[in-house]
């Protein structure tokens, strides 16, 4: 291994997801309470009550619309947040990374385990949205649950940048260039809240380049019902992007972990 | 050949009876392979501009404590990270269990152990827990873990606080738990970076004694301290480095013989008033704050010249590591 090379996949990265797992598995009320709460009222009050107003979009009711684009969401920002806040408690405060390296686990280790959790923690935000959007009767068919490990691939690819966050940030407050400049645009921009078609032009192009707007492209139709377009293109630049930051990830926290 | 195949069938039963007596105690260790544990040449290395480490060499033997000494910033833990593969070298040969650290991270760390500085327990898991998850990470048989486990805590003496979570556990405790932990792999080389500080006497004494435990399990121990008196106590071999180069290097006995006089008088008080100047010439005096301290080969004579002195406190004792550490580090104040 050099410096530059890719990650090595070793099993040792399932070892680091599992001691997060096993963490999870004490606070599960109150993460449960959080991924099943959050959105039930955030469908209810904007999905409901803006609903109203807005009607049918793209041939769906707004509320399935909008549920459809907070499942891809919440994939996204589930991932970021744990693989900012979280991953830099386990490397800065707990020392976590620390003691583990002191083991026969890598940085690599480290890395795939924590894209691995990120991924596993969207799922599980994810299908919770999922599970309240079909009580609520937004969902019509159970071809839509293909979402599932679309939502964990969503949340393993905006993982990888979050990593790459944490590799440079000496603070927590360090975040939050990344939250106000790249994943805020992405929320209000990538067709969540309303068509991609909608916007300008030239915006529209711009939009394409961001990571949220393709899996919000694949997830809608799927949980809808109908077919995706363009399926390949769209998983092919999410795969993309998570690639080319996981191995980013990987260069920057062995020098940010082996010095 | 068709021996060797059909024995340990044979053998069954036999050899299972020897593995679960060779896991009942909580650590065997098997070293007759190497000659050396560690094999250090020329190793350095340099951060940006500065050079924490210039070309260091020492060799560890088996079943042996060697100490790592040093003022705050010499590179003592610089040096330890590199043995284990933390930190690269920036140059040099280093050899543990006879392999190239750089190409055998791995197969070395999982016959390590290590007791870092700051104390890196995870604080989302109890006592019990923090050592199943680290044993995980050896990919150790988790039936061996779980009989490997209640010992280590009994050996330490934290079994009543299994199931405790680590906040609530005082500073010794933690020691006491790091240092089960970098057990949990029998690891034939123990890596301790500063076990003792800022503990109490009865909390140091009793990871002393968990450190001479280890040794006569067979482990080979490698030990960084600013207590002198415990490197006496523990190490056969020690070196003393400073910024980085070696100062000196040997057993704690050799040390005082070749850097120290035999014998030195302490004194307290109003020093100032003795003239060190009228001293015998193969006396040696050194002022420090409100003490003065002056080495001598003689002791009689030492303690003549204390009965004249009023006022005063005087201390005659043998000559002890600290005088040679603070003879060849220098009393200045580090980093």
């Amino acid at each position: 291994m050099n410096a530059s090379s890719p990650p090595t996949l070793r099993l040792e990265s399932l070892t680091v997801w599992r001691r997060n797992a096993m963490v999870w598995r004490k606070l599960m009320a109150a993460s449960l309470l959080l991924h099943f709460g959050e959105p039930l009222i955030y469908l209810l009050g904007i999905g409901y009550g803006l609903g109203r107003f807005v009607g049918e979009i793209d041939g769906m009711p707004y509320f399935t619309f909008l549920a459809s684009g907070f499942i891809a969401w919440s994939a996204m920002n589930v991932a970021s947040m744990e693989s900012m806040w979280s991953v830099y408690t386990r490397m800065v405060p707990q020392q976590t990374y620390e003691a583990i390296l002191a083991t026969p686990a890598e940085v690599d280790d480290i890395v795939i385990g924590e894209l691995l959790w990120c991924g596993t923690k969207s799922l599980m935000s994810g299908s919770a949205i999922l599970a309240v959007a079909a009580m609520l009767g937004a969902v019509n068919d159970w071809s839509a649950l293909l979402i599932i490990p679309v939502i964990f691939l969503t949340g393993v690819c905006f993982a990888a940048p979050g990593l790459v966050v944490t590799a440079y940030a000496r603070a927590y407050e360090y975040f939050n260039f990344y939250m106000t400049l790249v994943m805020t645009p992405m929320f209000i921009l990538c067709g969540v809240f309303y068509p991609v078609s909608s916007l300008p032009g030239p915006v529209q192009s711009a939009v394409q380049l961001l990571p949220l707007t393709h899996a919000v492209e694949i997830i809608r139709p799927i949980v809808v019902g109908q077919p995706v377009t363009d399926l390949g293109l769209h998983l092919g630049a999410l795969a993309l992007f998570g690639l080319v930051s996981t191995w980013a990830a990987t260069i920057l926290f062995r020098r940010r972990l082996v010095q | 050949m068709a021996r060797w195949i059909l024995l340990p069938i044979y053998l069954n039963g036999v050899m299972l009876s020897s593995q679960t007596e060779s896991t009942s105690t909580a650590f065997v260790t098997d070293q007759t392979d190497a000659p050396v544990v560690v094999h250090c040449r020329d190793i350095r290395k340099n951060f940006d501009s500065t050079t924490a480490v210039a070309d260091l060499s020492f060799d560890i033997s088996p079943r042996t404590c060697f100490g790592l000494l040093g003022p705050n910033g010499a590179g003592k833990t610089t040096t330890l990270r590199m043995l284990l593969g933390q930190s690269p070298r920036s140059g040099g040969i280093l050899e543990v269990f006879g392999q190239d650290i750089s190409q055998n991270r791995r197969q070395i760390r999982h016959r390590t152990g290590i007791v870092p500085q700051a104390d890196n327990l995870d604080p989302d898991f109890t006592v019990k827990e923090n050592l199943s998850m680290y044993g995980r990470y050896f990919r150790l048989d988790p039936k061996v873990l779980s009989e490997r486990i209640p010992k280590l805590l009994d050996m330490v003496e934290l079994s009543p606080r299994a199931n405790d979570d680590i906040s609530t556990l005082s500073g010794g405790m933690k020691r006491r738990l790091t240092l089960a932990r970098a057990l949990v792999n029998d690891p034939q080389l123990l890596v301790l970076d500063e076990p003792t500080t800022g503990l109490d006497p009865q909390a140091r004494h009793m990871i002393w004694s968990l450190i001479h435990q280890m040794k006569r399990a067979g482990k080979t121990i490698v030990l960084t301290t600013h207590y002198m008196e415990e490197a006496e106590r523990l190490c056969d071999e020690l070196i003393v480095i400073d910024e980085g180069r070696l100062v000196a290097q040997g057993s704690p006995i050799e040390l005082i013989d070749q850097h120290c006089e035999s014998d030195v008088l302490e004194i307290r008080g109003n020093v100032s008033e003795i003239s060190v100047e009228t001293l015998p010439n193969n006396w040696r005096a050194e002022k420090a704050g409100e003490s003065l301290y002056i080495y001598a080969d003689d002791a009689q004579a030492l303690v003549d010249f204390s009965g004249n002195l009023a006022d005063m406190i005087c201390l005659h004792r043998h000559a002890s590591l600290e005088d040679v550490f603070l003879r060849l580090t220098g009393r200045a104040l580090r980093g």
